[in-house]
């Protein structure tokens, strides 16, 4: 309850607090199960407000997903010898194991570059590195390896144009998420702005998990490994054992 | 139908792992070896990371092990002396596998060194075979039989014991060194390491060929286990589901592989292999020469 009421007072903070953000998601939790092939959620949701719509340039809407984040060890190879070999590395301090941002017009429109850097709105703000080693050269090439990478993957997504908002009140976007997702909390954040300022923000929390068989071999494989390797070796002869067996009897008859 | 495997944390399709396990399980019967080395190299193509590749494949091996080594038992082919022997080898040589593996891994190196294992192993292996096999092929047209191995330097070591299975009388030096390489290579290819084995305990050991196969597998098993643990343990990379999908492929594709085996010449059989062996070896070693699209690299699940 206290914990609302600060999400509250925050959200009256902003300067044109008079327009808020009222939620929907198509489902707050997502289970990782043994068929597992990704997941796409509906983010939608309406503006209130007690005036009416205020004059000039329209309201945008930016959603962002973020997943867990955590410090990345990040390898460039080189070629040694002829063969391509890891040599430098960069320790990035937290980089997100998932970020989508989508929004209503084009990136520039929907946000300024101070804003963007106070609420960390665009990728590569979502991933924080202040301690590269001196020895390495460019050490921003590791952060942008990171984004092109999970670019690549799915796993980070700039997704412009992609929030539909009807007459300045409703919006909805829908944010893909692939199959190589990490657990976690995952951050939904959705900003109103005008002229590029945030004018309201509204959070919360997507829960992904694995669930069944999936959850508690992993959990089991962490808690007690030697349970675990004994159960796949178990399993393992079981299976050898059980295939000679059944090979056997078929052969004669 | 894709599947999301829990410790790899990569969703993969099932019919392709199925597909692979079968794949290797009718080489496996075809030739008469354990797989793991196509295995394991199959899953790094598939997107699976190397240190997670190597230990399910260590889990894998296990279970194809174990029935090839039932019918060995029942024939009467194991040396268990020998197997022994060759087994106090293997378990220290697979924890020396597994402590390099580890510093290396946390160097992030261990993508390196496993590659590089195969690309070496499998070249040499396959030029052998292919090179052995020509001749054996040329001999056979020319009617002459290959050569008996006779008294080597092996014989003046000291520590000498009887092996009555096998009727040999030799140092355990020689076996136990043996075990050790085959111990450090399972930890670090997640190999059984049969292909290493066999031709040494032939050649090098004199053992005679219908002990051979039963004797290696012996080892093998409990070597195998014994990596799989110390992964579970030391690095979490087992992958339980990966394991029993490529075993169940692996036990019926075994069964057919042995049939077609029996309708090929042996000669055939092994030129096949080696080119089989070749092909994967030069796919691993271009990997490592060419160029990569990307340079940088993440460092994923068991840091590899």
């Amino acid at each position: 309850m206290m914990r609302w009421l600060f999400l509250l007072v925050l959200m009256a903070l902003p300067a044109w607090a008079e327009e808020e953000v009222v939620l929907g998601l198509s489902h707050d939790r997502v289970s990782i199960t043994a068929d597992f092939n990704g997941s796409e959620i509906l983010i939608f949701g309406a503006i209130k407000r007690e005036t009416k719509i205020p004059e000039g340039p329209p309201l945008q809407v930016i959603v962002s997903l973020a997943g867990p984040s955590r410090e990345e060890t990040v390898r460039r190879k080189e070629r040694r010898f002829g063969i391509w070999v890891n040599t430098e590395s960069v320790v990035v301090d937290a980089a997100p194991s998932f970020y989508a941002v989508a929004t209503s017009a084009p990136w520039r429109e929907a946000i300024t570059q101070t804003e963007d850097l106070r609420y960390r709105v665009s990728i590569p703000r979502a991933i924080r590195s202040v301690g590269a080693p001196m020895s390495v050269m460019n050490a921003q090439a590791f952060s942008d390896a990171i984004i092109r990478i999970r670019k690549e993957n799915g796993l980070y997504q700039l997704l412009e144009n992609t929030v539909a908002v009807d007459q300045q009140t409703l919006f909805r976007t829908s944010i893909k998420m692939p199959a190589n997702l990490t657990e976690g909390a995952y951050e939904a954040r959705i900003f109103l702005t005008r002229e590029g300022r945030v004018i309201n923000q509204f959070d919360t929390v997507i829960d992904v998990q694995k669930v069944g068989l999936e959850r508690w071999l992993y959990g089991l494989s962490r808690s007690n490994p030697m349970a675990y390797g004994l159960l796949s070796l178990t399993i393992a002869i079981l299976a050898g054992w059980g295939a000679s067996t059944a090979f056997r009897m078929l052969r004669n008859g | 139908m894709q599947i999301f495997l829990p410790i790899a944390e990569v969703s993969v399709n099932l019919f392709l792992l199925l597909g692979a396990g079968t794949l290797v399980g009718v080489l496996s019967g075809m030739f008469g070896v354990g797989g793991g080395f196509l295995i394991t190299p199959l899953l790094f193509f598939m997107g699976i990371s190397p240190a997670v590749a190597v230990a399910t494949g260590a889990n894998q091996i296990v279970a194809s092990s174990f029935s090839g080594l039932l019918a060995h038992l029942r024939r009467k082919t194991v040396d268990l002396q020998m197997g022994v022997v060759l087994l106090i080898g293997g378990l220290v040589g697979a924890a020396l596998g597994v402590m390099l593996f580890n510093y290396l891994r946390s160097l992030g190196q261990v993508d390196l060194l496993v590659r590089l294992c195969y690309v070496v192993f499998l070249g040499i292996i396959g030029t052998l075979m292919f090179v052995e096999s020509l001749n054996a092929i040329r001999n056979t047209r020319k009617g002459r039989k290959a050569k008996r191995h006779k008294h080597n330097w092996i014989h003046g070591l000291p520590l000498k014991m009887r092996f009555r299975t096998s009727g040999l009388y030799i140092s355990v030096i020689p076996p136990i060194l043996v075990g050790l390489a085959v111990g450090v290579l399972a930890a670090v290819m997640g190999v059984g390491g049969g292909f290493i084995m066999v031709p040494a305990m032939i050649y090098l050991l004199g053992m005679p060929t219908k002990v051979v196969i039963g004797t290696s597998l012996f080892q093998i098993i409990f070597v195998t286990a014994f990596t799989t643990m110390l992964h579970a343990v030391t690095n979490q990379t087992v992958d339980m589901p990966l394991a029993v999908l490529l075993l169940l492929g692996g036990v019926v594709g075994a069964q057919i592989g042995t049939v077609i085996g029996l309708r090929m010449k042996a000669e055939q059989l092994r030129i096949l292999l080696a080119l089989l062996v070749m092909l994967v070896c030069a796919k691993l070693g271009l990997e490592l020469v060419l160029q990569p699209n990307e340079l940088f690299s993440i460092a994923g699940i068991g840091g590899a």
